[in-house]
């Protein structure tokens, strides 16, 4: 079995229950930033959104501090997530079997998909998780390219007027959907019960494995991976 | 002549409008005034127009600004465009006109319109940072203010400009502090040929009736009154002699209106983007309800370890 749906540092541990390395602490570390720049983003743009949210100002210290610090929060973001990319954009190219995956999204959304007799055996991403991906990269790009025409302080010359007007729209519009993308992102992550740990400790057990991505467990499990014990099982071989 | 607006008493005077006259305030609700006051206009008549820039100067002097010493390129624009500092500009236009054979030089004194229907204020996100007073005032107020520039999108002029230094938006305030207390705006005081007045909108507009019918008898046909009903009129009117064709004062929009693109952005987006964002969240609790949690089961952890004990 070849290990196209491997990632080098993923690794896989005999044991009760069976534990696999998902992410190595670099990958969550990467994650977290981007997630808490994410977070603070949505907060300080849905501020100068809606009327009814311009409180969340309070929260960076007021409108100005609000609008002073917003772009420069997207900058770290884009850099961020720049490294996400990097490290994740091979696993989530699309397949053929991700198109079966959309296909049958009522019975996955079913919590039924484990049930299926004619099973698609997912790799380390999922469509779904994918989509997710995809989603964020495109609108990371549509945010910070219009991000930087709407920055005033420092591009305002750049740009004329009318640009700047589209500018904005496209970037609220751009802005609501990657909050919407965010939401998919987070409640997957708590519906799908045990996906929480593969980005705090870096590990998700077998059994999570085997149910959502067994694909990849079947290949982690073929590759030769003399790896360090760090949770009292025996590493596979 | 129109009658000048006389000196101010010698006695403080208590200010004629204040918060509670209030129409609209930006990012806010605000219940309108039972009764509205008479409103207020500014008109200029760019055929009176010597472009003396008394205007300009008194604008500095009563709002106590200073402009930079700037680099002459052989134009009489000075400064060259609207600052945080100039916040009314004369623009020179040198046209040719092809049915006269005549060279005219149009000079309009730029800034605020004081719309009716004010594209800053509608653009802004800051509670209060833009009013609009029940006499038609727009005034910027600075201490709400936080320089994000959404009110120099939305403006359909291209009138407000945000300081670097303080990071706030400027632009003229009509003297609102001096028409509180009776007066007429500092650069109509200083004009020295009336081609700005001052007073009742609807004064104001009679009396450009009259420039008009003056300026018609005297071969120009095409004069009008410039009060835009894209805007729902403004406070801030001028008597042009090709009032066909604003676009000659040196790009004076033609019918402007606030850009679809604000209005969309402003409106739809604004309701829409809530809306969708609320949908999504409530999708996601609905569905853990109903469907609740995906979990891993003892089965699944068994395979996992059947398949890599056989691996072995």
């Amino acid at each position: 079995m070849n290990r196209e749906d491997v990632a080098p540092d993923d690794a896989v541990y005999r044991g009760d229950p069976v534990v696999v390395d998902r992410y190595t602490a670099g990958a969550r570390i990467n994650h977290w930033i981007t997630a808490t720049c994410l977070v603070l983003l949505a907060l300080s743009g849905l501020a100068l959104f809606h009327p009814s949210l311009f409180f969340l100002t309070g929260l960076f210290g007021g409108g100005q501090a609000t609008r002073a610090i917003h772009p420069w929060i997207g900058v770290i973001l884009f850099f961020s997530f720049a490294g996400l990319f990097l490290r994740f954009w091979r696993l989530n190219l699309w397949k053929g079997a991700d198109t079966t995956w959309v296909v049958r999204l009522k019975k996955v959304l079913g919590n039924r998909d484990h049930e299926d007799p004619d099973l698609v055996e997912i790799g380390k991403y999922n469509a779904g998780q994918k989509i997710v991906f995809w989603g964020m990269t495109l609108l990371i790009l549509v945010l910070i390219c219009s991000g930087l025409a709407i920055w005033d302080q420092y591009f305002s010359e750049y740009t004329s007027i009318t640009q700047k007007r589209l500018a904005i729209l496209v970037h609220a519009i751009a802005a609501v959907t990657i909050i919407c993308v965010w939401i998919v992102h987070v409640y997957a992550a708590i519906w799908v019960r045990g996906t929480i740990g593969a980005m705090t400790r870096g590990r998700v057990t077998g059994g999570w494995a085997w149910r959502h991505h067994r694909k990849w467990l079947r290949e982690l499990v073929t590759g030769e991976l003399p790896k360090d014990n760090k949770s009292g099982a025996t590493p596979v071989r | 002549m129109f009658p000048p607006v006389p000196n101010p008493a010698a006695k403080p005077t208590p200010a004629r409008f204040g918060e509670q006259d209030l129409i609209r305030r930006s990012a806010s609700e605000v219940t309108p005034p039972a009764q509205r006051q008479t409103e207020v206009a500014k008109l200029i008549d760019v055929s009176k127009c010597i472009g003396c820039k008394a205007c300009q100067t008194a604008c500095l002097e009563w709002n106590d600004l200073r402009e930079e010493v700037g680099v002459n390129v052989g134009v009489y624009e000075n400064p060259h465009d609207l600052t945080p500092n100039t916040w009314t500009l004369m623009r020179y236009t040198e046209y040719e006109n092809p049915e006269s054979g005549n060279l005219e030089w149009l000079i309009r004194k730029d800034g605020c319109m004081h719309c009716e229907d004010p594209g800053c204020l509608k653009a802004c996100p800051a509670p209060g940072a833009i009013v609009q007073y029940s006499n038609g005032i727009v005034d910027f107020v600075h201490d709400n203010c936080i320089g994000c520039g959404y009110c120099v999108k939305g403006c359909p002029f291209n009138i407000p400009r945000i300081s670097q230094v303080d990071h706030k938006a400027y632009k003229c305030t009509l003297c609102s502090d001096r028409v509180a207390v009776g007066q007429g705006p500092a650069c109509q005081k200083a004009c020295p040929t009336q081609a700005i007045v001052f007073g009742t909108k609807d004064q104001m507009k009679e009396w450009a009736e009259k420039r008009i019918a003056d300026l018609k008898s005297r071969g120009y046909k095409n004069a009008g009154l410039y009060d835009p009903p894209g805007v729902s009129g403004t406070h801030v009117m001028y008597v042009l002699h090709h009032a066909d064709k604003p676009e000659l004062y040196a790009g004076l929009a033609n019918e402007p209106r606030i850009s679809p693109i604000v209005e969309l952005w402003k409106g739809m987006t604004k309701y829409a983007g809530l809306g969708v964002m609320a949908a999504f969240a409530g999708i996601g609790v609905l569905h853990h309800l109903v469907m609740g949690a995906n979990r891993v089961t003892r089965d699944d952890e068994q395979h996992a370890m059947s398949l890599a004990e056989r691996r072995q």
